[in-house]
């Protein structure tokens, strides 16, 4: 059997096909978390760089985790990573909500259409995603199209404060990352036999029934993946609640960024970026334990 | 009872297509009724139709005589094997098979006690934990079974049950199917492509084309009487003479075929004219082959070479060219032991079979 046993050169080929993607891990992962993991360890100075060195000039190893101290004390912190984690869930279900039966209408569609479904799904991808969280801005702010078209309506008085909000990050996280759950979603429903539903109503379910009974959790591979892949990076989303979130409303990404580059105290943003990472590899491993269960099933 | 199911006037189209055509069919209760095409045939739409999945765009379905042609499939008394089994993938066999009573709210001792029976039916019981896709081929089509038959319907609607197995396994699952049929007495709706398999299960088949009947009959009435070329040539393989009729009798008729010009006789009474045209078809089966003139004078025979020959063990094919270059079929039983063929290529043949044999085919 040439496949199963190989020769030398076969071996050769198949350990540099595995390393190469560890050695992209390594590079662009390990690395850059040691890194910041040595300054997290450090205090901050005001020099450049602006940290103390992890070997002092006598040699010995000078680490300290007052900055880790100081991210369990101040309570601010931890009610900001709460904050972040209740509005990166929130905009996970609302994407869950308005993706679900997106992704169920793309799947049902004539073949034909699926294709240019799945291409107005991933279009926006081609807007730089700056402008279009502007975009927002304009739809959102108190002389916007949405505050105009309710006014015009006459549902209100006066302009309502969208802008600057919590609601307008929520909807700004909800919209650029509905097409993580869209896609992801549209892949296990795509493959569903559609025979199965009629098997469940031939036996006594109605249309509702079968759907809960058989389209729901033959769906939730989609549904586990999407859910993921829409509240890690809302989590630590930066740009979304600058632009269209208030002053006052702290987010971990924003603390992040200000801590680095306002107040230039590095170890302690340093820090905030760890416990971030620790917090989000709970949902990371859960999505690489699901992914290869459903591997091996499909196996 | 009589007439279980009545099928009247049904029509399905879809846009422009007519997929089935005012199609009317009586079944009786506990046959085993197969519904025999070619794809795109409209067969499966008849199925979907009385399952429950299409609406007919006229005509009414009516089981045991209830109205049903507008019935939601989850209200009928009918339940289906489905051609890809559908078994869901995400439940064990167990569930699998107690989904349509769970979906009834039977109480949980009597599921347990119908999911054992079930099993025990198509002897599936040491796999009731086992996940579809740890089973083979031959086990999830039980599965599939068991479920569609738990719930006891009055009609089990089947599409194509045996297409997905092969061929040792479908003629032991053939009359695994048959066993239950009789043991259970459900009326049994088989749709198939496969005329072999429509002919050792079925105790009626309809043979469909373009979305009507051609012919409805016993397997036997099917393959020795064909109502028309299509029905003849679809069942089996069959030789056609062309001819115009020379001589009507009391109950045979003569015709001179207009390829080889030999006259053939048919028996039987036929409703048609001097002159008219007709053509005399034989089963391989039914024509003798020999290298003499065969004695006896009524037969139909015809002299020429054999242009190939194939032997199968138990039988033998040849294909005989008459004198004209026309191609003539004969099946051959190997009756008796021998080191040589019978017949070797390019021997000089007679064929001949009885009058009684050969079938009369008008359109």
């Amino acid at each position: 059997m040439a496949a199963s046993g190989g020769t030398s050169k076969d071996q050769t080929w198949r350990r540099v096909t595995i390393a190469i993607p560890y050695l992209w891990l390594l590079v662009f992962f390990l690395l850059p978390f040691a890194i910041i993991l040595k300054i997290s360890l450090a205090d901050p100075v005001i020099a450049q760089p602006p940290f103390t060195p992890t070997i002092d000039e006598h040699g010995d190893l000078a680490v300290s985790a007052d900055s880790f101290t100081f991210l369990l004390t101040d309570k601010l912190y931890a009610i900001t990573y709460i904050r972040s984690m209740l509005m990166a869930g929130a905009a996970t279900l609302l994407c869950l909500a308005l993706g679900f039966p997106m992704a169920y209408g793309i799947a049902r569609a004539v073949p034909s259409t699926r294709g240019l479904l799945l291409l107005l799904v991933v279009l926006p991808f081609w807007i730089s995603f700056l402008l279009r969280v502007y975009a927002w801005m304009g739809l959102l702010n108190n002389y916007g199209v949405i505050n105009n078209v309710l006014m015009w309506l006459g549902w209100i008085e006066q302009p309502v404060q969208f802008m600057y909000t919590d609601f307008a990050i929520f909807i700004g996280l909800a919209y650029s990352y509905l097409p993580f759950m869209i896609l992801p979603l549209y892949a296990t429903l795509e493959r569903m036999d559609l025979d199965l539903l009629e098997a469940a109503q031939d036996l006594g379910a109605s249309r509702t029934r079968a759907f809960w009974d058989i389209t729901w959790p033959l769906a939730r591979t989609g549904v586990i993946a999407g859910c993921l892949l829409v509240f890690i990076p809302a989590m630590g989303e930066y740009v979304i609640p600058y632009l269209l979130g208030g002053s006052e409303s702290l987010l971990i990404g924003r603390v992040l960024f200000d801590e680095f580059f306002v107040n230039r105290d590095w170890p302690l943003a340093s820090a905030v970026a760890i416990v971030l990472l620790l917090l989000l590899v709970v949902p990371i491993v859960l999505l690489q334990r699901y992914q290869a269960r459903s591997q091996e099933s499909a196996a | 009872m009589k007439d279980f199911i009545r099928i009247r006037g049904v029509s399905k189209h879809f846009g422009d297509f007519v997929a089935v055509d005012e199609v009317d069919l009586d079944i009786a209760k506990g046959e085993l009724f197969s519904i025999l095409g070619g794809s795109g045939c409209g067969k499966t739409t008849l199925l979907r139709m009385l399952a429950g999945f299409e609406t007919p765009t006229s005509g009414t379905i009516e089981i045991d005589g209830t109205d049903v042609t507008y019935q939601a499939p989850y209200d009928r008394p009918v339940n289906m094997m489905f051609q890809s089994y559908a078994i869901f993938p995400h439940m064990s066999v167990e569930k699998n098979i107690a989904y349509g009573l769970r979906k009834e709210k039977v109480a949980i001792a009597d599921i347990d006690r119908r999911v054992d029976e079930t099993l025990e039916l198509v002897q599936l019981g040491d796999f009731r934990k086992r996940k579809p896709d740890q089973l083979s081929g031959g086990q999830r089509q039980r599965v599939a079974l068991a479920r569609a038959l738990i719930k006891r319907p009055k009609v089990l609607l089947l599409d194509e049950p045996l297409a997905a197995l092969d061929k040792k396994l479908r003629e032991r699952t053939q009359f695994e199917l048959m066993n239950i049929q009789d043991e259970l007495g459900i009326t049994f709706v088989v749709v198939t492509h496969d005329q072999e398999e429509a002919m050792t299960l079925s105790t009626r088949i309809a043979v469909m084309d373009k979305g009507r009947f051609l012919q409805i009959g016993t397997p036997l009435e099917i393959y020795e009487y064909p109502s028309g070329k299509f029905v003849a040539d679809f069942i089996g393989t069959i030789n056609k003479f062309n001819g115009t009729v020379k001589s009507v009798h009391e109950d045979s008729i003569v015709i001179e075929c207009v390829e080889t010009g030999a006259s053939l006789a048919a028996l039987g009474k036929h409703e048609v004219d001097v002159g008219q045209f007709v053509c005399v078809a034989v089963r391989p089966e039914k024509i003798f082959v020999g290298k003499h003139k065969p004695d006896n004078d009524d037969d139909n025979m015809m002299q020429g070479v054999v242009d190939d020959l194939g032997y199968l063990g138990n039988r033998s094919l040849y294909r005989i060219r008459l004198a004209d270059g026309k191609i003539v079929l004969v099946s051959s039983q190997n009756r008796r032991r021998s080191a040589k063929r019978f017949l070797e290529w390019d021997d000089e043949v007679w064929i001949s079979w009885r009058p009684r044999s050969a079938v009369v085919l008008l359109d």
